[in-house]
């Protein structure tokens, strides 16, 4: 039983960061001005994010081809982002398999 | 070897900055009796880079555009395409632009339809000249073979049915927007009757109009179903399996992911150093290409960098078009959709139009 015990109460040390939820908002020079992702998020990568985004629409301008909203789907993130005055709100989604 | 007037699908190109009538006019088109295609673009530019990209029967502009304006897209089409039917449609009301419109070649000079019967007057009068477009041109009778016939077909997009006698023994293929749905003979159906069929090698043909009720049978696309075709014949022998191949010349793949429901353009860039880029419907190709490149490289690096795996696709709305991107071992690829579809749709239709690029 004792043995039992130790398996099911093992501690997982090496646990892998989940990924974030929430959003975050940007102004037009790469600078985020609110967040509600988890404070464990790290910043740099928020801003990288951030800095695709940003990159994606005004490259969408200068091709004569204005977009206001972008979806990227990746097998378990989808990130979605809407153009604001040259920011931008970022949408982070966790994707999980649909049921059935 | 004889044909009957087959009911050939005109081609439409309406071109107007307002997306609200471009929408209501791009629906009530497509009821015509001769069932156009209809195509939409909401540029002068864009309607020029569509031109170019693939014949139309007829061309309907908007006078007062920016940038590009009406006239400016009816001296251009004028002088490249003189064969094009053009009708302008406008709310200019001034009798000086029906006049430089007229001066030009148009064939019709309206102006936007202000009420039920107006709208109504329009729309016959559009159906009436796509008719006599479609009983002019040239007549003739040649000797095709099935493989050219169906090619021809398939490429243009028609809805037919193809009736072949051989002998006694009479088969029919049924095509629906450019696909093959059906083929019968004798007791056979689907593939199979369309290969017993494609193995006759000599007889007579008739073009009915097509049967929309048709249950489909083939799924395979028609380019697959005849070089498969043409490889076990050249496997075999066949005494006319030897130029087969070289008849065999599918339509470029690009163009055959256009008639995916709502595509307005699409732009591929092609794998390894070179980049050859290759676009249908789109104005500055170049810049997008440059453009689609970079954005798939950053978000591929960033999925990467966040671990959530490899990225499947961007899609990206606007009021005027909708575009979605997404790279393969074949290369890169940037489709425009209609800015009526719905992010979902866009997404859905891009997986499918992966899967036939891929395939």
């Amino acid at each position: 039983m004792g043995r039992m015990k130790n398996i099911f109460r093992r501690k997982f040390t090496g646990q892998p960061a989940k990924l974030p939820s929430g959003a975050f908002a940007l102004d037009r020079d790469g600078k985020v001005v609110v967040s509600t992702l988890p404070q464990n998020f790290p910043q740099n990568e928020m801003k990288e994010i951030g800095a695709r985004v940003l990159a994606f629409f005004r490259g969408a301008q200068q091709a004569q081809m204005p977009l206001h909203e972008l979806n990227v789907y990746y097998p378990t993130l989808k990130v979605t982002a809407r153009c604001l005055r040259g920011g931008a709100i970022i949408f982070l989604s966790p994707q999980t398999l649909p049921k059935n | 070897m004889g044909s009957t007037v087959a009911t050939e699908r005109s081609k439409i190109l309406l071109v107007d900055d307002d997306q609200d009538f471009l929408e209501v006019y791009w629906e009530i088109l497509k009821t015509l009796p001769s069932g156009p295609g209809v195509h939409t673009a909401s540029t002068g530019a864009r309607a020029l880079a569509m031109l170019e990209s693939e014949p139309f029967n007829l061309l309907i502009v908007d006078l007062n555009m920016p940038k590009m304006d009406g006239l400016q897209v009816i001296a251009i089409a004028r002088r490249k395409y003189p064969a094009l039917r053009v009708v302008v449609w406008t709310c200019i009301a001034d009798e000086q632009f029906r006049a430089r419109a007229y001066g030009m070649g148009v064939d019709q000079y309206w102006q936007k339809p202000a009420s039920e019967q107006e709208r109504q007057h329009f729309i016959d009068s559009i159906g009436s000249l796509l008719e006599r477009e479609a009983h002019s041109g040239f007549r003739g009778v040649q000797s095709k073979s099935l493989v050219d016939l169906i090619q021809l077909e398939c490429l243009s997009q028609n809805s037919t049915t193809l009736k072949i006698c051989q002998g006694a023994e009479t088969g029919k293929i049924w095509i629906e927007g450019g696909e093959i749905f059906e083929a019968e003979v004798d007791e056979l159906k689907g593939e199979a009757a369309f290969r017993k069929i494609l193995g006759w090698k000599t007889g007579n043909f008739e073009l009915q109009p097509g049967e929309h009720t048709k249950q489909r049978a083939i799924f395979s696309s028609y380019q697959a179903l005849l070089l498969e075709i043409a490889q076990e014949m050249d496997e075999a022998g066949g005494p006319d399996g030897s130029g087969l191949n070289t008849r065999l010349d599918a339509p470029s793949p690009l163009m055959s992911l256009t008639r995916f429901n709502g595509v307005q353009f699409v732009l591929s860039v092609g794998p390894g150093p070179k980049c050859e880029t290759k676009s249908w419907g789109l104005e500055a190709p170049d810049h997008v290409a440059e453009w689609a490149q970079q954005s798939l490289k950053d978000f591929a690096a960033l999925g990467d960098k966040l671990h959530v795996g490899h990225m499947q696709q961007m899609t990206a709305l606007s009021p005027a078009n909708h575009v979605a991107l997404a790279g393969s071992p074949k290369g890169e690829l940037c489709v425009g959709f209609r800015s009526n579809m719905k992010s979902d749709e866009v997404r859905e239709t891009m997986r499918n139009i992966l899967v036939k690029w891929a395939a």
